[in-house]
């Protein structure tokens, strides 16, 4: 008799291969959708990056944060200061935004780390006003009012305006395809592991040896470079960049916390599933304005205290899917047979 | 004489953020809540405040009647309604609904008020000036602010350390679990707690709403300046919060007067400073 830890279930395995087949879609959109349907689901991935970032800290280390738009803005500004003051090109900027960005959360953990709980969540909100504020100081990116990516930049990601478009895009879904991809290999790993048991219970994850703050700290830093990344590609999109648009706590850190509860925290399908919702709003309901994000307020607070799992929790407690290979389970296998005992679904 | 000035004139607005942050304290010390959407509820005290005087012709002070006691019936409400079923060990539930609430409250202003800037008018006592001594010169207004902020901060130590609201405030705080064995509803508890913050908050607001202009999306930033000055203090103590204030409308005053441009950021600094050399604050009676 053989003991084994298997990962993957015939959910997963379906699940993976609707991935993969959406992937291929997704990958040749340019062949069959026009400007403004690649210019949306370009956005879409860059929510879906940044609400899974959010959820990986919040939904498995416990750490809330409102102010990811630090990293965001600092992304979109790292990016414009070398295409403009150092006349680099604006793609190879994008890893190198996440590398500094990496090195600034690292002084800056050690000063919000030093809150807890919500205390946590505010300082990291004025880091990220500090940020701003910095940001409109710099007279050479625009001072408080921004400023543009010049042509000669823009021209230099590809001639023609398609085949920029085009880059752009396949960059924006590769960047959401590999937050996913570490995302499931870190869960995955051994530190996925132990986040797992930080999220069910702090106290329980140190008695058993784990180094809760370094581990947080480790994941506070690894997801700002990862959403500096994402802040730089979504600027390049938008050709320019101020403090108020690049630093919105609205844009970046609401909807997204919005998008993650209402998709699911603390599941990876979660942040998909609620981007996915949050633009079918956004698509119907857009013409309402303020209406429309005021009822995404109600939604959302309707959704934490009746669902508090989100749509995915509901789906996972009721059907017991999962659409990634993260659910461990011991197979034991039989001399004769691969019959197999199985925990329960929905335990993860 | 000039430095005077400035410094003065930090002291006077910090007691309008060490109001800011009393109400924050306060609910955070009661049901270790913190309200997201405590600058936008300021914010609309104001909203609140200028449809009052502008429907009954009254004066922004004697719109306090109205304005305090109805704000803190919808902190009762609110508390009771909505978020006592956010209670609990974890702690997004309180966050993301009173995140939620703060954007309900933004959009909700904007889609009554639009995005125009808004000033509630107090006539003559405006611009009134006392001469403390050569050069040196106080608003009757701001000095009138600093006063009631003083005012509030020592009815609410009065309240918790002197009364039987007070004292169960402090037991639920202590243990919410021997504060219901020896007969407290928990439930009102908390309630009343929110509709005193916001009472607070109302008396904040008017203030504010007085002072300069507000339009519905300056409310996170008068939560960042309440949180600001919570911190400073130090946890637990209200006397401490309200020093807190003081030292982040100083500091404020201090970058305003080097560069315009450097006021917010000053106080930020303050802040940053302070939980960087001293992160338990500059009087704390409990560990953050």
């Amino acid at each position: 008799m053989s003991v084994r830890v298997a990962f993957a279930s015939r959910s997963s395995r379906v699940g993976m291969a609707l991935c993969v087949v959406a992937l291929l879609a997704l990958a040749t959109a340019p062949l069959w959708g026009g400007r403004d349907d690649l210019q949306l689901l370009s956005q879409m991935y860059a929510y879906v990056a940044l609400a899974s970032l959010w959820n990986l800290l919040a939904g498995y280390a416990g750490l809330v944060s409102v102010g990811q738009q630090a990293y965001v803005g600092l992304g979109a500004y790292l990016l414009f200061a070398f295409a403009i003051l150092a006349g680099m090109s604006p793609l190879s900027t994008i890893p190198l935004a996440g590398i500094i960005a990496a090195v600034v959360a690292v002084p800056v953990a050690g000063l919000v780390f030093r809150l807890r709980g919500h205390y946590f969540a505010i300082g990291t909100w004025i880091v990220a006003e500090v940020f701003r504020l910095l940001a409109s100081q710099v007279s050479v990116l625009g001072g408080g009012s921004g400023t543009s990516l010049p042509a000669s930049v823009v021209i230099a990601i590809a001639s023609t305006r398609q085949m920029r478009d085009f880059v752009v895009y396949w960059i924006s879904l590769a960047l959401v395809v590999a937050v996913l991809a570490l995302i499931v290999l870190l869960l995955r790993s051994r530190y996925g592991l132990a986040l797992k048991a930080i999220r069910d219970s702090e106290l329980a994850a140190t008695c058993n040896g784990i180094d809760v703050i370094r581990i947080k700290i480790m994941l506070y830093i690894v997801t700002a470079s990862a959403t500096a990344m994402i802040g730089a590609l979504i600027f390049l999109q938008k050709l320019r960049v101020s403090p108020d648009a690049a630093f919105s706590v609205n844009d970046w850190t609401a909807f997204v916390i919005f998008i993650t509860v209402i998709g699911g925290i603390g599941r990876i399908e979660g942040p998909i599933i609620g981007t996915i919702v949050f633009f079918a709003l956004r698509q119907t309901l857009a013409d309402l304005g303020t209406i429309y994000l005021l009822m995404l307020g109600v939604v959302a607070i309707l959704v934490m205290l009746t669902a508090p799992k989100g749509i995915w929790g509901l789906i996972v407690e009721r059907f017991g899917w999962q659409v990634f290979p993260l659910e461990r389970r011991i197979i034991v296998d039989d001399r004769s047979a691969a019959s197999g005992k199985q925990h329960p679904p929905g335990h993860r | 004489m000039d430095w005077i000035n400035v410094i003065l004139q930090g002291v006077l607005v910090g007691g309008l953020y060490a109001m800011f942050a009393a109400g924050l304290s306060l609910i955070f010390g009661v049901m270790r809540l913190v309200n997201i959407a405590h600058g936008d509820l300021i914010v609309l005290a104001a909203y609140v405040a200028l449809v009052t005087t502008e429907t009954l012709g009254i004066g922004p002070l004697a719109s306090l009647l109205i304005v305090v006691p109805l704000m803190a019936a919808i902190g009762y409400a609110l508390q009771r309604l909505v978020l006592n079923r956010t209670l609990g060990e974890d702690l997004l539930p309180p966050l993301l609904v009173t995140f939620g609430l703060s954007v309900i409250i933004q959009n909700g202003l904007l889609a009554l008020f639009t995005a125009d800037s808004r000033k509630l008018q107090a006539g003559n006592i405006e611009v009134a000036t006392i001469r403390l001594f050569e050069g040196v010169y106080v608003g009757v207004l701001p000095l009138l602010q600093f006063i009631v902020a003083v005012a509030v901060i020592a009815a609410l130590q009065f309240i918790f350390y002197r009364t039987a609201l007070g004292r169960a405030f402090r037991a639920t705080a202590d243990s919410q679990s021997d504060a219901q064995l020896m007969g407290l509803d928990n439930r009102h508890v908390f309630a009343l707690a929110m509709a005193l913050s916001l009472a607070v908050v109302a008396i904040a607001g008017v203030f504010l709403a007085i002072r300069a202009d507000f339009d519905p999306s300056i409310g996170p930033a008068r939560l960042l300046f309440g949180f600001e000055a919570v911190i400073i203090g130090g946890l637990g103590s209200l006397w401490g919060t309200f020093a807190g204030g003081l030292v982040l409308g100083v500091a404020q005053a201090i970058g305003a007067h080097i560069n315009p441009g450097w006021q917010i950021l000053a106080g930020h600094i303050a802040f940053v400073v302070i939980l960087a050399v001293r992160p338990e604050g500059l009087f704390p009676k409990v560990r953050p």
